[in-house]
């Protein structure tokens, strides 16, 4: 009876390795333009083994990772309310759709936003502050970083002992 | 071939009109400026507002060297693919710009070597003045640092956070 308990339990575990395997990993890549982009486009080899959906600002940047799912978003900051409100509608919206398991963001405003609806949605969150910011977190990503499952600076500087932390940048 | 960038998210016409005076002094025909919505008509180098990614990628490679505000898509890019790059930040007084980031993140790169930097309009042109055609630096790997990859790895994979011998449940 002990026995085939084991068996029957190690049988289960097996069998749900084996699924995990087969599904892979749905990550949902968020940034607006410039800067942002380029940074996530330069961590992009660590989703090698998901599934990555991208999200940005500019048609244009579909051609730069073929193969992927796009979905573009308009851009907005905190100073663009009804922008704000529009981005936030379609990030909800994308993040509904995709029920993605990882939400990372290189910033800025989209990417909070993505955060945060993923973060909703049960999803694990990663954000990468931005290199540009080296004298201070940027405002969104000092406001996400407290809800982000993995909170990043590229500054040793600026990194604390609760987050964020450093571990290198993009260049 | 110099290649001049204000990126896309505001006129930076200070930069553009310095180097248009500068071209125009020495009889450069070989500039050509990415200008952003700017509305300033240059009379002696090639302007155009936006260009796409692909088309940025390909002016850069062409050119010996890049000028562009200290924006990351700029200074990341010329670095991938080798080019000497002068970069003058955005100042938010000057209505370029929300806050001055840019000055902090050009001094910030300047100490390190990698990049030159011009404070002013006249810092730019004696830039431009001393610049010679020498050799390429050395491009950047189209990669983040191995670290960083590896934690945002692992943490996708197992969840957890790893930071060299120490190790963060989350």
């Amino acid at each position: 009876m002990f026995r085939s308990t084991v068996f029957h339990r190690k049988g289960l575990r097996n069998n749900s390795t084996l699924q995990s395997r087969s599904v892979r990993t749905k990550l949902l890549a968020v940034s607006s333009g410039g800067g942002h982009w380029v940074q996530l486009l330069r961590i992009k080899r660590a989703f090698e083994n998901c599934e990555v959906t991208f999200v940005t600002v500019h048609e244009s940047y579909r051609a730069q990772v073929p193969g992927h799912k796009f979905y573009l978003v308009n851009d907005a900051n905190r100073w663009t309310k009804i922008a704000l409100l529009k981005a936030a509608g379609r990030l909800a919206w994308i993040v509904w759709n995709e029920k993605p398991d990882i939400v990372v963001s290189t910033g800025a405003a989209p990417g909070y936003l993505a955060l945060r609806f993923g973060r909703m949605m049960g999803a694990r969150t990663i954000w990468l502050d931005s290199i540009a910011n080296v004298e201070r977190l940027s405002m969104s990503g000092d406001r996400i970083g407290r809800c982000a499952d993995l909170w990043l600076t590229q500054w040793p500087h600026l990194a604390r002992p609760n987050g964020p932390h450093y571990t290198g940048s993009v260049l | 071939m110099i290649f001049a960038t204000v990126g896309t998210q505001g006129q930076f016409d200070r930069l553009i009109r310095t180097i248009d005076e500068w071209a125009g002094a020495h009889g450069r025909t070989d500039v050509f400026a990415q200008t952003g919505p700017s509305d300033y008509h240059s009379k002696h180098i090639r302007a155009e507002r936006f260009i796409d990614p692909t088309e940025f990628r390909k002016r850069v490679e062409a050119a010996s060297l890049v000028i562009s505000h200290a924006g990351m898509g700029s200074i990341i890019t010329a670095l991938e693919l080798g080019k000497r790059i002068i970069v003058m930040p955005r100042r938010a007084s000057l209505g370029e710009h929300r806050n001055d980031h840019q000055l902090a993140t050009a001094k910030r790169f300047a100490e390190q070597g990698c990049i030159m930097v011009a404070f002013t309009e006249h810092e730019l042109v004696d830039k431009l003045d001393q610049h010679q055609i020498s050799d390429e630096p050395e491009r950047l790997s189209a990669l983040a640092s191995p670290r960083l990859i590896s934690t945002i790895r692992t943490f996708i994979e197992t969840g957890r956070i790893r930071f060299e011998n120490r190790d963060i449940s989350s």
